[in-house]
C-alpha cells in the first residue's frame, strides 16, 4: 500500500476538536490484518508464558504466539529458559507435540532426530549417511530471535534489533512490579487455562480490557451477584488513567469488589477478615502504608502493547490474545496468585476470576457479546468512524478513553502509511 | 403424561435402573432446552449442591485449587439462573437455541445408606448452541451425583467435562451444560 495525497491515518487524533476516531476498517480489513501480523506481531515483544510454568529442569509447555507453534523449556543442563521454534531442522514436522510436561529430549517422530533440552541436535539415526564436513551444529533447533524475561514473565520477540525488554516495558515496569511484589511468596500461574474466542477483531479487546467506561451498563448481572454476596457498591469507580508509553496503558482505580491481595468483603466471609488483616499488615511491613494500600485498596487493567492484559481487580488474570482473521481472535488468560497463599483465600480468589474474568462467569460473556456486537454493526456500513473522544478535554479519569488512545497512536505509528484511509 | 413431563418416583436408589435414570436425565435436558431454569433448580437436592465444569485442559481439576470455568453452589447457581432469566446477560439476550443431547448413561452401584445414600452416573452429552446463525457445540461427559428425595431422584453434584482440548469451537460458556 503507498501513500496517495490524499490520505489520513486510520487513527485520526485531532485535539484542537477535542476529537479522536478511528476508522472501521482498521478492524476489519484484511489487508490491515495481514499487514498487523508482520508490522506489529513481527517486530513487537510478545509474551510467551511464566516462569513458574516451567519450573523443573525438562518443564516444557507448548505455545502458539504471534500466530507461530512455539515452545519454551528449561534446559535440564543450565536451568535456562528458553523459547525454540515447534519445528524440526530436518524437515520440519513438531518436535513438542504434548501441550506440556516434562521430557529430557524432545525427539521428532517423523525421522527421529532427537533434540536435548537446550536445543542442541543429540541424535540422528545413521549418523554415518551423513558426509563429514555437514555441520551438525547448525541444526540444533531454532530459538526466537529474542527472548527476556521480567521478573518471571517470559517475551519473545521475532525481530532481532527490537528494543530490550526492559525499555520496551517502559512505565509497564511499574505496574508488573506492584502485582509481583504484592505476593509474599512468588506469584505461579493457576492449573487450569482458559482458551476462549471471540469473533471480533483483536484490537476491541485491548480497548474493552481497560475500558471504565463500559463496566456499569454491561456488567449489570456481575454487580446484582455481588450485591446479592453483600457487597454496598455505592462507592462506585473512581480512579485515573495513565498513559505509560509505547502503546502500554494503565487504568487505577478504587472499586467496591474485594481484592484477595488484600481488601476484605462479605463475600470473603468473616472468618477470612483475620487472615486478609494479617496480609494487609504484612504488605504494610514490607511496603509501607502508601504502597501497601497501592496494592491492597486499588485495582489496575493494564495493557501491555500490543495485546497483553494483566488485570489485577478481584483476582489477577493474565491474557493475551491473537487474531487469526480481522473478526477472529483467539485468548488464552491464565490466573497468577502468590504460591505459598492459604488455602481459604485461594478458593476466594479462584471463585472471584471464574465468576468475573471466566469465558463461564457472570461478566466476559457479555464482554464477548460486546465485540461481537460491535463487529456486526461495522458490517452495517453508513458510519466510517470509532469516537474515542471521552475526556480528551480534562485530567484523564478512569471512565475516560486516554488510555484507549495510547494504544491506537502507537498502533497508528507502527502501521504507518499501511493505515490510511484515502478520503472521498 | 409422559416421563418427560413428570418426575419419575423412586422409592429408593437400590431400586433405581438405567431407564429412570434416562427419564430424569432427559427431563433435565428437556428443561434446559425450553429455558424452564426454575424448574431446572427444582431438581437439585436442597442443600450442599456443587455444579462445575473444569477448564478443558484440566478435566481433573479440583475448583478448590485449580481454575475451573464453573464452580456453583447452591446460591451461584440461583443467582446465575437470575441472571440468564434477566434481559441483562447479553450473551443470553435472547437466548440460544440449544439441543442438549445425553447418551451412554451408566449406573453405578449406590454408595453410601439411608439418606445419605448416591448414586453415581455418567453419560455421554452432545450440547448444540444456536444463535444469530451460528453454531457451536459442546460435547464431553457428566458425572453426576444423583440422590433420593421424597421419593424423587434429585442431583446433588453435577461436573461436565468438556472432551474440546480448548474452548475456542464455542467461543464461551454463557450456557448450561
Amino acid at each position: 500500500m503507498t501513500m496517495v495525497s490524499s490520505a489520513i491515518p486510520m487513527v485520526d487524533d485531532d485535539p484542537a476538536r477535542h476529537r479522536f476516531r478511528v476508522h472501521r476498517d482498521a478492524m476489519t480489513s484484511p489487508e490491515i490484518f495481514r499487514e498487523e501480523v508482520d508490522r506489529i506481531f513481527g517486530h513487537s515483544w510478545l509474551y510467551v508464558g511464566h516462569e513458574s510454568e516451567v519450573a523443573s529442569p525438562g518443564d516444557y509447555v507448548r505455545r502458539p504466539v504471534g500466530g507461530r507453534p512455539l515452545f519454551m523449556v528449561r534446559g535440564a543442563k543450565t536451568g535456562q529458559v528458553h523459547v525454540f521454534h515447534n519445528t524440526c531442522t530436518h524437515r520440519g514436522a513438531v518436535v513438542c507435540r504434548h501441550k506440556s510436561g516434562n521430557a529430557k529430549v524432545f525427539q521428532c517422530f517423523y525421522h527421529a532426530w532427537t533434540f536435548d533440552s537446550e536445543g542442541n541436535l543429540a541424535g540422528v539415526p545413521g549418523r554415518e549417511a551423513y558426509g563429514e564436513n555437514l555441520d551438525f551444529s547448525a541444526l540444533s533447533l531454532r530459538p526466537v530471535a529474542r527472548m527476556e524475561s521480567y521478573r518471571g514473565f517470559v517475551f519473545a520477540s521475532f525481530d532481532e534489533n527490537v528494543t530490550d525488554l526492559a525499555t520496551y516495558l517502559a512505565g509497564a515496569r511499574e505496574y508488573l512490579d506492584l502485582v509481583i511484589d504484592s505476593a509474599d511468596s512468588k506469584m505461579e500461574v493457576v492449573k487450569g487455562t482458559n482458551e476462549y474466542c471471540i469473533q471480533a477483531n483483536w484490537k476491541l479487546l485491548a480497548e474493552n480490557s481497560i475500558d471504565g467506561y463500559h463496566a456499569v451498563s454491561t456488567h449489570d448481572t456481575y454487580f446484582k451477584y455481588l450485591i446479592a454476596l453483600g457487597t454496598n457498591l455505592k462507592g462506585g469507580v473512581q480512579g485515573t488513567a495513565r498513559d505509560l508509553g509505547n502503546g502500554h496503558a494503565v487504568l487505577e482505580y478504587a472499586a467496591p469488589w474485594g481484592r484477595p491481595i488484600a481488601k476484605w468483603e462479605p463475600l470473603f466471609g468473616e472468618d477470612a477478615r483475620e487472615e486478609i488483616a494479617e496480609l494487609r499488615a504484612g504488605l504494610v511491613a514490607r511496603h509501607g502504608e502508601e504502597r501497601a494500600s497501592r496494592m491492597a485498596d486499588t485495582n489496575r487493567n493494564l495493557l501491555i502493547y500490543p495485546n497483553l492484559v494483566v488485570n489485577d481487580i478481584m483476582a489477577v488474570t493474565v491474557r493475551t490474545f491473537m487474531p487469526s482473521a480481522p473478526d477472529r481472535m483467539d485468548v488464552t488468560a491464565w490466573e497468577i496468585a502468590p504460591r505459598d497463599e492459604l488455602a481459604q483465600l485461594r478458593q476466594r480468589r479462584l471463585d472471584s476470576f471464574l465468576t468475573f474474568l471466566g469465558p463461564a462467569g457472570f461478566a466476559t460473556p457479555d464482554d464477548i457479546e460486546a465485540l461481537e456486537s460491535c463487529q456486526l454493526g461495522y458490517r452495517s456500513g453508513g458510519v466510517e468512524w470509532n469516537d474515542i473522544s471521552r475526556g480528551m478535554d480534562r485530567a484523564p479519569e478512569a471512565n475516560d478513553e486516554a488510555q484507549m488512545r495510547a494504544f491506537w497512536r502507537r498502533w497508528q505509528q507502527q502501521m504507518g502509511d499501511a493505515a490510511c484511509k484515502e478520503m472521498r | 403424561m409422559t416421563a418427560i413431563e413428570t418426575a419419575p418416583s423412586v422409592p429408593d436408589l437400590g431400586s433405581v435402573g438405567r431407564p429412570q435414570v434416562e427419564d430424569f436425565l432427559y427431563r433435565e435436558a428437556r428443561l434446559l432446552d425450553d429455558w424452564d431454569l426454575d424448574t431446572w433448580l427444582s431438581l437439585w437436592a436442597p442443600g450442599g449442591t456443587r455444579y462445575v465444569v473444569p477448564c478443558n485442559d484440566d478435566p481433573d481439576g479440583d475448583p478448590a485449587t485449580d481454575l475451573v470455568l464453573i464452580d456453583d453452589d447452591e446460591l451461584r447457581m440461583r443467582l446465575r439462573v437470575e441472571r440468564l432469566n434477566s434481559r441483562k446477560a447479553h450473551r443470553e439476550y435472547p437466548h440460544s437455541r440449544t439441543s442438549h443431547q445425553v447418551s451412554n448413561v451408566i449406573v453405578g452401584a449406590p454408595e453410601g445408606t439411608g439418606a445419605a445414600a448416591e448414586l453415581p452416573v455418567t453419560a455421554a452429552f452432545t450440547v448444540w448452541r444456536f444463535r444469530n446463525g451460528r453454531a457451536t457445540y459442546y460435547v464431553g461427559r457428566y458425572y453426576y451425583r444423583l440422590v433420593a428425595v421424597g421419593g424423587q431422584l434429585r442431583i446433588r453434584a453435577k461436573r461436565s467435562v468438556l472432551d474440546m482440548t480448548e474452548l475456542r469451537p464455542a467461543g464461551d460458556l454463557a450456557i448450561l451444560l
